[in-house]
């Protein structure tokens, strides 16, 4: 099953959207990697360890905020094994999509992007 | 361990060193168009890289580099982690055959490389960038095409980079914090770049000590006059 990573600068930020997407995913592995050594900020070796929670094979999408999460988020996939992509998709609706897709028995990691990728698109009015 | 790997740890320990001395001057240039914690991010990360690297057990050139680099990443907060840590950690790929004139362009290149696609910057955005990218093509001509001895080849890059450092202070921030500044960046001098050439100061002064040389005094012109009917061939 692909599995979800929500990475913001804030730990607050990242867990409060990991239990939004959650409502929605089901089983889908979605795990937490916000702040850096309890401070706002990112912080690769987090990242990692969270990439690594969330891959049981089938590969992760990775949600960012801003600036240097995507920076930390690319250097965390360079040194992963699985595979892992980040989703040019806004952090909490993209994870919400991404959780939801992830649940079709079908899915593949490049489903679950397009979905992510999707909420982008939302209407809010 | 062998002589370039232990050289490549004088140079993390001289950098770590070289840092905390500029702490305080690369934390007012970041207070001006910053947040005012370059100097303190990078001094902590870099002490913790000299510490990291003096551990390894008869490491070879290529792991101190990776390890230094992996140490920063971990230590570093904010961009200057990625940027400056898990660039030297992909670049450190390139000298699993040692330190020689050759790798270190190969190098230089792969680091410039990464910092601008991390970065999503080019020359001109008042970045790093412009420190490196005069200096690495300094770098790698001065080897490959004047085939000059590599400390001269160095120090012709450590004054091309000083050339980019100056030229961050008239333009504008197009990339980093200091973006969102707009027309206020101009007229101030980028810490990144200016910490990147404190950086490669320190390798140039840390290969002359290693070579047993005094570092030789050069300036960013080539003494080679470009043959175009050689190159067309």
């Amino acid at each position: 099953m692909v599995g979800l990573v929500v990475v913001s600068h804030s730990a607050t930020a990242a867990e409060g959207i990991v239990e939004v997407a959650a409502e929605m995913g089901g089983d889908t592995a979605i795990e937490a990697a916000g702040g850096d050594d309890g401070e706002m900020g990112t912080d690769a070796d987090r990242i990692s360890d969270a990439l690594a929670a969330a891959d049981d094979g089938d590969g992760v999408v990775v949600l960012v905020d801003l600036g240097s999460a995507v920076m930390n988020a690319e250097v965390a996939i360079e040194m992963h094994d699985g595979e892992a992509v980040i989703a040019d998709a806004p952090v909490l609706e993209g994870a919400v999509n991404a959780a939801v897709a992830a649940t079709d028995p079908k899915a593949t990691l490049d489903s679950v992007i397009e979905q992510a990728e999707a909420a982008a698109d939302i209407e809010k009015t | 361990m062998s002589g370039d790997a232990e050289a490549v740890v004088a140079a993390v320990e001289a950098v770590a060193e070289r840092i905390e001395r500029e702490r305080d001057h690369l934390t007012d240039l970041d207070s001006a168009i910053g947040d005012a914690d370059h100097g303190g991010n990078m001094a902590k990360g870099w002490a913790e890289a000299a510490d990291a690297v003096a551990e390894l057990d008869d490491p070879d050139a290529q792991t101190v580099v990776k390890t230094a680099g992996k140490t920063v990443l971990s230590e570093v907060g904010g961009a200057s982690g990625p940027l400056y840590g898990g660039s030297l950690v992909f670049a450190s790929q390139e000298l699993e055959g040692g330190v020689t004139p050759e790798s270190a362009v190969a190098f230089a290149e792969t680091y410039l490389e990464k910092v601008k696609d991390r970065g999503d910057a080019s020359v001109g955005d008042q970045t790093m960038v412009d420190a490196l990218t005069p200096a690495v093509h300094t770098f790698k001509k001065s080897v490959e095409t004047d085939e000059l001895p590599p400390l001269e080849a160095l120090a012709k890059a450590v004054a091309a980079a000083e050339a980019g450092v100056e030229y961050t202070v008239p333009i504008r921030a197009s990339k980093g914090r200091a973006s969102y500044l707009g027309w206020r960046s101009v007229g101030h001098q980028d810490p990144g770049a200016t910490s990147t050439l404190y950086i490669m100061e320190e390798l140039l002064e840390t290969a002359a000590d290693e070579l047993d040389s005094e570092v030789p005094d050069v300036d960013t012109t080539s003494p080679t006059i470009p043959d175009a009917e050689a190159a067309e061939e």
